[in-house]
């Protein structure tokens, strides 16, 4: 039993930090969250020299990726690429920024794809995006030759899109449905990383700002009304964290529990990460309620993992049915 | 990182699994459990048993009777125990707290003479630390020690003593020197329990049952080499106690809370469980569980790999109280009035009532919740102190 990232693994979590420390600082994120756009395009080749994107890389190190990448908030498709699009790449899309439409099926014809799906994460930071054909292949459409409307959402960082296609040219992939099992797996737990990362992010900034702002002649991380919530942030973290990495190690390894565990992670990290956030916000009184101030962004990511495939509950129910309807299934 | 067996922990696995089923009565992890008042003949007789096949003292030195093995041999252990829900060894302060304080302060003659039966189930511990005028606040400890030639006289009041009625000696916290200030007046006394002048006397909890006892001391004479550390190291050799309490103990907490579990699915297919309310409240347990497994995991591979216990290993003891108590109640709100039942007549003759209540205990015991979150929010987290 070893539960710990290897020292290669620990190496690369290094190297991501102190890239996105350099290169992307809250206060260049912010910019990119406010731009029109989004992201900075030219960025994703940075991304591809680093290796983030090299097919040798497995779950775990995606984990460290993901989690890391969420504490600095980096608005690139990297999650949509990595998280979703995954196992369906082929050498075509190799190195490109490309989602997956998970919300919808469209009509193949003889001239190509037609039909809508909206509520697609990074539609329009993205070179392609993977669609389900109704004849139950998957394909690949360039964004470029689609309609593809951006729509306001509340994480300027992660936008959601609606696609619309009619009679689209598309690529059909080798990868089929049975695929989107196991996308849907690294998804929630590569989710349930982000959401650590962005929790972490969230006791560093309650636990910052307790330490320094003095109410009443006192430093106020000293009054237990404020230090107890920095506390069980902390305890969301932890308990969020060890469960991400449960499920990525069991998405890895195929474990039988691995959709058990992408559930539990999935819901109790993204969970965790919202009261993390809702309970810096607190923390720092009326400065945490501007929107100037950082936090709001990190309350909407972990609001838009929590909602990402399914809220809490729909996880909770699919866990119930695996230990209550089936005998000897506890583990 | 990698959470299966190696060969060897897969080889010690099956053979206490198989030592486990020969061991207990056919059909012991069938059985639906129950409020099982304790019964001290049985578990002397376990416990004997466990020690002699090996199972008790795993992880400590060969030297002293133990099994010298890595701390993933104990979890191993706790694991397949809780799974066939196997009694508790009798001797659990002993093994918890006052054993391993041994083991890292105590001199060889010390070791030697203690270890050997604690191990073996032939000597109980109890532990002295709470008083009515000092709970959380165990540096506030007045039950006082006096050196009169060769000998300590100990007078005070112990409180929440569990064990205290059948224990053969006491771990005690004592003060030595009242003119020191409060953390450095304090010493650290083994005090045989037979001894002329300790009286005990059982404390009634909420559940009905005298689990924990009142300890008096009058006059108690002990002898000067019984002690551990040097007068006025009390403090800091108390705080090895704790940290074993609150950190090896992840463990053990895992495979209470497991039982739990699997006692709340039992009870939920017993019932009838459509309700997707409640189908999503027993699966927020089962997450709850795991959440507590892997954290003591992560733990439990930083204390291999460092030596001490990661910060995560904090947070083991205030999320299992917290979830064993939203658990109990979850299991009373399944069976409608009949929850109010406590006995014969009602859902396997009490079981759930006797938990439910006596979960309220969790959040107070080994350090209040409160206690742990300023733990949590000083020590690791870095936030000032709030007193």
């Amino acid at each position: 039993m070893d539960f710990a990232f290897s020292a290669e693994q620990e190496l690369l979590r290094s190297s991501v930090r102190d890239y996105l420390r350099d290169r992307f600082g809250d206060e260049r994120v912010v910019a990119l969250a406010e731009s029109d756009a989004g992201w900075d395009p030219a960025s994703w080749r940075e991304l591809v020299d680093m290796g983030w994107l090299d097919p040798s890389l497995g779950l775990l190190e995606h984990a460290v990726i993901a989690e890391e990448s969420a504490y600095a908030l980096l608005p690139a498709p990297w999650f949509s690429t990595v998280a979703l699009a995954w196992p369906l790449l082929d050498d075509a899309l190799r190195d490109e920024p490309v989602t997956v439409a998970l919300g919808g099926v469209v009509a193949v014809g003889p001239g190509g794809l037609t039909g809508t799906v909206s509520l697609v994460p990074d539609l329009g930071s993205v070179s392609h995006v993977i669609v389900r054909g109704d004849d139950d292949a998957l394909y690949a459409v360039e964004t470029a030759a689609a309609s593809v409307q951006v729509r306001s959402t509340m994480d300027r960082t992660r936008r959601l899109g609606e696609l619309t296609l009619s009679s689209t040219p598309a690529r059909r992939l080798d990868a089929g449905p049975a695929s989107l099992a196991l996308v849907r797996r690294r998804a929630l737990a590569l989710a349930a990383c982000e959401a650590v990362g962005v929790a972490q992010r969230a006791l560093d900034l309650a636990a910052a700002y307790a330490k320094t702002r003095e109410q009443f002649g006192r430093i106020i991380g000293a009054y237990q009304g404020v230090s107890h919530k920095v506390a069980d942030i902390f305890v969301a973290v932890q308990l969020g964290r060890s469960l991400a990495y449960w499920a990525a190690w069991a998405a890895s390894e195929d474990d039988p529990q691995a959709d058990v565990a992408a559930s539990a992670a999935k819901a109790a990290a993204t969970e965790g990460a919202v009261l993390a956030c809702e309970y810096a916000i607190q923390v720092h009184g009326g400065i945490g309620f501007t929107y100037e101030h950082i936090l709001h962004r990190y309350y909407k990511r972990a609001q838009w993992l929590e909602a990402f495939e399914g809220y809490g509950r729909e996880h909770r129910a699919a866990i119930a049915a695996a230990i209550l309807d089936s005998e000897g299934a506890v583990a | 990182m990698d959470f299966r067996d190696t060969p060897d922990e897969a080889q010690f696995r099956a053979t206490l699994r198989q030592w486990l089923t020969d061991s207990l009565p056919a059909g012991w992890s069938e059985r639906t459990p129950t409020p099982g008042r304790w019964d001290e003949a049985h578990s002397r007789e376990w416990s004997r048993k466990l020690y002699d096949a090996g199972y008790v003292g795993l992880t400590w030195p060969k030297e002293y009777g133990g099994g010298g093995a890595p701390h993933t041999y104990q979890g191993i252990f706790l694991e397949e125990t809780a799974r066939i829900g196997a009694p508790d060894h009798i001797g659990g302060i002993g093994l918890g707290m006052a054993g391993p304080t041994i083991v890292a302060w105590g001199s060889d003659e010390q070791k030697k003479r203690y270890l050997p039966p604690l191990l073996a189930g032939e000597e109980i511990w109890c532990q002295g630390f709470s008083e009515p005028g000092s709970g959380s606040d165990l540096a506030g400890a007045r039950t006082r020690a006096e050196l009169d030639g060769d000998e300590w006289v100990v007078n005070g009041q112990k409180v929440w003593s569990s064990y205290a009625h059948i224990a053969d000696w006491c771990i005690l916290v004592v003060r030595t020197d009242p003119s020191a200030a409060k953390h450095a007046g304090l010493s650290y006394l083994l005090v045989d329990m037979h001894a002329p002048g300790v009286e005990v006397r059982p404390l009634r909890q909420i559940t009905g049952d005298p689990e924990f006892n009142e300890v008096f001391f009058t006059d108690v004479r002990v002898p000067r080499e019984s002690m551990l550390g040097q007068p006025g190291e009390g403090w800091n050799v108390a705080m090895t106690t704790l940290l074993h309490e609150r950190g090896t103990l992840g463990f053990a907490l895992t495979a209470f809370l497991e039982r739990q579990v699997r006692s709340l699915i039992r009870l939920a297919r017993h019932v009838g469980a459509d309700d997707p309310v409640i189908r999503d409240q027993i699966a927020q347990q089962w997450i709850d569980l795991q959440a507590l497994r892997f954290t003591n995991y992560r733990s439990l591979t930083a204390l291999q790999k460092t030596g001490v216990p990661g910060p995560e290993g904090s947070v083991a003891k205030l999320h299992w109280s917290e979830t064993n108590q939203r658990l109990t109640k979850l299991a009373l709100s399944l069976q409608g009035l009949g929850s109010q039942l406590d006995g014969e007549g009602g859902v396997w003759d009490g079981f759930w009532q006797y938990q439910q209540l006596r979960s309220r205990g969790n959040t107070i015991e080994a350090g209040t919740s409160e206690v742990l979150r300023n733990i949590i929010a000083e020590r690791v987290v870095g936030l000032p102190r709030s007193r």
